[in-house]
């Protein structure tokens, strides 16, 4: 029974002991190991939050220099595009006055060659009745001399004619 | 392999501290002759005016008797003043001790003795002081740095006091009990430790000691109790008004219960861990076998083991239900 009996002297000293524990360790051990601990913690959620701040920080730039690339790229394709286009433009143009160009020279060629064409047989058909008459004239004046001659002569006429 | 060899050199270790108790436990048994293992374990467990460690003439260390009485005041001597040279216990100066109280001319006086609890006490707060002061130390010097030796051994476990049992058992105040829980956890925490070392007080599975650890916490939870606690205690809101008046008691007889039942559970599981311990141990002075002896300090060895455990969790439970009744006293009954 005396097991369950609570002696005075260990009370007294229990309860002496145990508040005076209370006080020295709050003041002097668990008020300095409470705020070291709160300001570790603090300190780590606030380098927590700053790394996550940066890494958003950096996901925002890398998107942002993502956009800009696209957009260089993009403004790229379409000066190429630009360029090509007027290049062919250019081109074509050029090929285009090139043939009118010839084709301009060639009808002048042709009309030039016709018209030469034209003087020239004009000439040499005129050349030609002259050299006829004159052959003829001296055929005549050889030729027909005599009657008989011309006589014959007409007679192969005649028969020229008969045969055509 | 020198890890192994150490762990070897442990064991025998351990062994050798179980077996040194287990001889200063056979001394005692030889002493009276015939062996009376509930005697002897009683003897163990309760408080004592000497320490005794073993026999012969270093073997006992007399701690100082402190009394109070009207007619003399207040004296101190030494407790081996009630003890001859063989041992026997006699009178001194009108002082006689009997089963671990003292009479003066036959009425009890007020004995405020360092007894081998007090003893504990006393080594127990000084082990706490030393430690968590140095832990304490620690933390101003290496503020704003990694934590270091014995602060970084006592930081996870205050960490754990705080955010397993404190904080969500209490709530946003929290800070307030916050030393209070502490301190209690560490010193239930310790002083079962220390008890189970060969030879020391049963100083935690004494229920003064658990008495007075429960009345503080009866003291704290109803003088912070709130009027949301109060109000329903005496009138006891959203209950029909005859069930009022039948509720009444037994919610006043329940302001009591909490800490007596605080009381009753550190000093029964204590105390029941040692005379589990110390019965193992009696079976070989009972059979008077090495063999049994043998296998018993094996039990013994795995007890002890789970004394440690038990070291823990009624530190635990303790602190634990002192924050819930702190809670209920301080919650704010919104929901009514």
């Amino acid at each position: 029974m005396d097991l369950l009996t609570p002696g005075t002297g260990l009370i007294f000293w229990q309860a002496i002991v145990f508040l005076l524990l209370v006080l020295l360790l709050s003041r002097l051990a668990w008020k300095p190991i409470l705020s070291s601990l709160k300001e570790r913690e603090q300190s780590i959620q606030s380098a927590l939050d700053t790394a996550e701040k940066a890494r958003a920080e950096m996901t925002r730039l890398q998107a942002d220099n993502e956009k800009l690339l696209r957009e260089a790229r993009e403004e790229r394709d379409k000066m190429l595009k630009e360029a090509r286009e007027v290049t062919n433009r250019m081109k074509e143009e050029a090929q285009l006055d090139a043939k009118k160009a010839a084709d301009k020279i060639i009808d002048d060629a042709r009309a030039a060659i016709q018209i030469e064409k034209q003087a020239a047989m004009k000439d040499v058909r005129t050349q030609v009745a002259m050299f006829s008459l004159q052959v003829a004239e001296r055929l005549m004046k050889k030729n027909l001399s005599t009657d008989k001659a011309q006589k014959e002569l007409v007679e192969e006429f005649i028969k020229d004619l008969k045969v055509n | 392999m020198s890890a192994f060899s150490h762990k070897i050199t442990r064991f025998f270790l351990v062994l050798a501290l179980l077996f040194s108790s287990v001889f200063s436990y056979a001394a005692d048994a030889s002493e009276g002759g015939e062996f009376n293992a509930s005697e002897v374990i009683l003897h163990h467990v309760m408080d004592d005016h000497i320490w005794h460690f073993w026999d012969g003439h270093y073997g006992t260390l007399y701690l100082p008797v402190i009394v109070y009485s009207s007619e003399r005041g207040l004296e101190i001597f030494s407790s081996k003043n009630f003890y001859d040279d063989h041992h026997n216990a006699v009178a001194y100066n009108g002082y006689t001790l009997d089963h671990g109280h003292i009479y003066l001319n036959g009425n009890s006086v007020f004995d405020i003795s360092i007894t081998k609890n007090v003893a504990m006490l006393f080594i127990n707060a000084a082990l706490l002081m030393v430690l968590l002061l140095a832990a304490a130390k620690g933390a101003k010097q290496n503020a704003g740095k990694a934590p270091k030796g014995l602060q970084s051994f006592f930081e996870p476990i205050v960490v754990f006091v705080r955010d397993e049992i404190v904080k969500p058992n209490i709530g946003h105040h929290y800070e307030k009990y916050l030393p209070y829980l502490l301190t209690l956890f560490f010193f239930i925490l310790f002083g079962n430790l220390l008890g189970l070392l060969p030879g020391a007080g049963n100083m935690t599975g004494n229920i003064a000691v658990t008495m007075t650890l429960a009345v503080f916490t009866f003291i704290i939870t109803n003088v912070s109790g709130n009027k949301a606690y109060w109000s329903h205690i005496f009138w006891t809101p959203g209950v029909p008004l005859p069930l009022r008046i039948v509720i009444l008691p037994v919610e006043i007889v329940g302001i009591f219960t909490k800490p007596f039942s605080l009381m009753i559970r550190l000093f029964v599981a204590i105390t029941a861990g040692h005379i589990v311990l110390l019965s193992l141990i009696s079976l070989a002075f009972i059979f008077q076998s090495v063999t049994v002896g043998f296998i018993s300090s094996l039990i013994v060895l795995f007890i002890n083991l789970i004394e440690i455990l038990v070291a823990g969790i009624q530190a635990y439970v303790f602190t634990l239900f002192t924050s819930v009744y702190i809670g209920m006293a301080t919650a704010d009954h919104d929901h009514h």
